[in-house]
């Protein structure tokens, strides 16, 4: 009964002439309903491998910048074998202990007031308007349980979007063992190249800091001449994008000055190592 | 303030919607033909780019983003993956009041402006723009200098693309390369020349 | 198919090219072409979204109310862009990650409105799918085109395969950084409608002023 009458209404709305303002209404939300149910089912139920699928980028490219990449292997496994997980207090430098670092989002946390810091224009040279206070870094040790390496996670706008990526370095704290990134909206083909392999590879033993611990790693404007002084801490300029190739420059300048990650950088060699602290 | 002024220079200038992210190039190259029509439609961008971003900006943080729901009690929605279909809805309705509105309170702006409203809906310019704006985080002054200021540079990349078009049809263009393909060359050099302005830090 | 069917799907390849005679959706083309596998890509998306958004608006384009049918239309699309949108994250993530905000601006590539307004509100759903398809292949065939040219003067590999070995990695060739910058595209757009209205010269547009001949006999 209830039914036929639906149906009736139904047929009479959809029998009004179109300008009719019932017949408006009607159509109106009945595509928002549709195209609502639609969108939705497709956004939830896909939404677990969008993330499986994000996760586990961000682990192999946590793995290929410390030269571990193995294709083929479970990458959930490999990753909890050969990497740990660490929490830094940016602000003293120190590690934080009981810290659930798997639920940790540090996007999150850098847009809520009481778990980061707002940065005045003149410190802001990333272009990222807050910092969070607590960051992932994630430490691989060596056969013998000593610290080979450590990726820093760095983030910083470059022409069109914030880049996201990692940098790894050796164990003294200065020298680049490698740098990726894993999300960006530059263009493709020019601001892009910066995911490139043969340009990334330029990163690997050039210095990322001076002894005083400064910032000195930056991409040149063009390419680096190889007699040049300062040649052990310039990288080549990717052609065509110059306000990238700024932002990649100043993103790594913010992460590993006073601000970022200078403070665990000194402190790096009093730190308890990792497996008996 | 001088934040707002560096910005509002940004927008027009180095980071101009049409020749240097290359979007709304199709009303760009369509409606250039001459100065008085590329006129009013660059009105039209710069007024409804005003609107649209803001408001959008305010649909932003107090619906969409991760935790915006929290003053209705719901701090765990996110509805972030709405953001392209909630934009879009935005746009083509402020387009449709504006155009009700006009024909009824302001006809001889409505003359004026009337027919190049429906272009902008499907006007790649004003959706980039609140993509800008959402992906880059600005805040609700931002956004309103944003707005206008990318509004403002459009329209001067349209005015400047019809005065040169003017000219042009003076000139002996190949057989085959007039009409479409040599604005497709004339808009090339001008982005060449605008890329000029690109690394202009203020 | 008929002779009409079939002009209504070929047509928009050359004769009817949504890009280069009918100037639809040229943003994109200039935005994704500097390689070649997010142009496929992209014009696969094109394609999806194009013939679902035509047959839709096609099978309810008699109960559409005129004063809210570009956002009838707009909403539709949106809501196909961002299912293709999700796909694209769930399944190709690394692509998608390439053609970032571009996937989203198929809601205002004009392609996608224009086919809605001009075609699929007059014309039944299969007939609209088939205008759908054909120029959503036209596209994709420009979009092809330009990126095959900017990748291979570009970056001198096509596909990320080297063809042209490049200096700096010992070949031959200096690459054209010109054709991966936007002015590139535009310029070569500009010569891809000349040399089509070259072959097929009834699309030459006539020019608004003429200027006047002077023989040889008027002098005399």
């Amino acid at each position: 009964m209830a039914e036929s009458l639906s149906t009736s209404t139904h047929k009479g709305l959809l029998a009004l002439p179109n300008d009719d303002k019932r017949k408006i209404i009607f159509v109106a939300t009945a595509l928002c309903l549709v195209c609502s149910v639609l969108v939705s089912t497709a956004a939830v139920t896909l939404r677990t491998l969008q993330e499986n699928n994000a996760q586990n980028a961000r682990k192999m490219e946590i793995l290929k910048v410390a030269g571990l990449h193995s294709p083929g292997e479970d990458v959930d496994a490999y990753f909890n074998q050969h990497v740990q997980t660490k929490m830094v207090d940016l602000n003293s430098g120190n590690y934080i202990e009981n810290f659930d670092v798997a639920t940790f989002d540090e996007r999150k946390a850098a847009r809520e007031h009481d778990s980061s810091i707002e940065l005045q224009a003149e410190q802001d040279i990333a272009g990222i308007k807050r910092r969070t206070n607590y960051v992932r870094v994630y430490l691989i040790p060596d056969q013998q349980g000593k610290i080979n390496k450590i990726v820093l996670p760095v983030h910083g706008y470059g022409l069109w979007s914030t880049m996201y990526g990692f940098l790894a370095l050796s164990a003294d704290g200065r020298t680049i063992a490698g740098l990726t990134f894993y999300e960006h909206a530059e263009t493709a083909g020019l601001g892009a190249e910066i995911t490139n392999a043969k340009w990334l590879a330029q990163f690997p033993g050039k210095q990322a800091l001076d002894p005083q611990g400064r910032p000195l790693i930056r991409v040149n404007k063009g390419p680096v001449n190889s007699d040049d002084t300062e040649a052990n801490y310039l990288v080549d300029g990717i052609s065509g994008a110059t306000l990238t190739s700024i932002g990649v420059t100043n993103l790594m300048h913010f992460w590993l000055g006073e601000l970022g990650f200078g403070p665990y950088l000194g402190k790096l060699n009093q730190l308890a190592q990792p497996n008996n602290g | 303030m001088e934040a707002y002024l560096s910005l509002f220079v940004r927008s027009i200038f180095v980071e101009n919607l049409a020749l240097s992210f290359f979007l709304g190039i199709c009303t760009f190259l369509a409606v250039s033909k001459k100065i008085e029509t590329a006129l009013g439609l660059g009105a039209a961008v710069v007024v409804v780019q005003g609107i649209t971003l803001p408001i959008n900006n305010l649909i932003a943080t107090y619906l969409l983003n991760e935790g915006a729901l929290s003053w209705l009690g719901l701090p765990d929605v996110n509805l972030v993956y709405l953001h392209l279909i909630i934009f879009i809805g935005v746009i083509a309705a402020i387009v449709q009041i504006l155009e009700m509105i006009l024909d009824r309170y302001v006809p001889a702006l409505y003359n004026a402006l009337g027919i190049f409203l429906p272009l902008i809906t499907v006007n790649c310019a004003i959706l980039g723009g609140s993509l800008f704006m959402f992906n880059r985080s600005y805040n609700f002054a931002e956004s309103v200098v944003f707005g206008v200021g990318s509004g403002l540079g459009w329209a001067l990349a349209i005015v400047g693309l019809a005065a040169v078009r003017e000219k042009l049809k003076y000139s002996d263009v190949p057989e085959g390369l007039q009409g479409l393909g040599i604005t497709f060359i004339v808009a090339g050099l001008m982005s060449l020349s605008f890329m000029s302005f690109s690394g202009i830090q203020l | 198919m008929t002779m009409q069917t079939k002009a209504i799907l070929t047509d928009p390849l050359i004769n009817k090219n949504p890009i280069t005679l009918q100037i639809l959706g040229v943003c994109s083309a200039l935005a994704v072409t500097t390689k070649l596998a997010p142009a496929l890509i992209m014009g696969l998306a094109v394609m999806v979204v194009l013939s679902i958004s035509n047959v839709s608006i096609s099978l309810i384009r008699k109960h559409i109310p005129g004063s809210i049918r570009i956002i009838v239309q707009m909403t539709i699309i949106a809501s196909l862009v961002i299912i293709v949108d999700q796909f694209l994250k769930a399944y190709a993530y690394e692509l998608s990650k390439q053609l970032s905000v571009f996937i989203g601006l198929i809601i205002t590539n004009c392609i996608v409105m224009g086919r809605a307004e001009a075609f699929a509100m007059h014309n039944p759903p299969t007939a609209s799918f088939l205008d759908g398809l054909g120029h959503a292949m036209g596209y994709g065939l420009i979009l092809v085109i330009v990126a095959v040219v900017r990748e291979l003067l570009g970056s001198g590999t096509l596909l990320d395969y080297t063809v042209l070995p490049l200096v700096k990695d010992g070949g031959w060739y200096e690459p054209n950084g010109l054709m991966l910058l936007a002015p590139g595209a535009f310029f070569i757009i500009g010569l891809l409608i000349w040399a089509i209205r070259t072959w097929k010269p009834d699309q030459v547009e006539k020019p608004e002023y003429q200027i006047h001949m002077v023989h040889r006999t008027e002098i005399m």
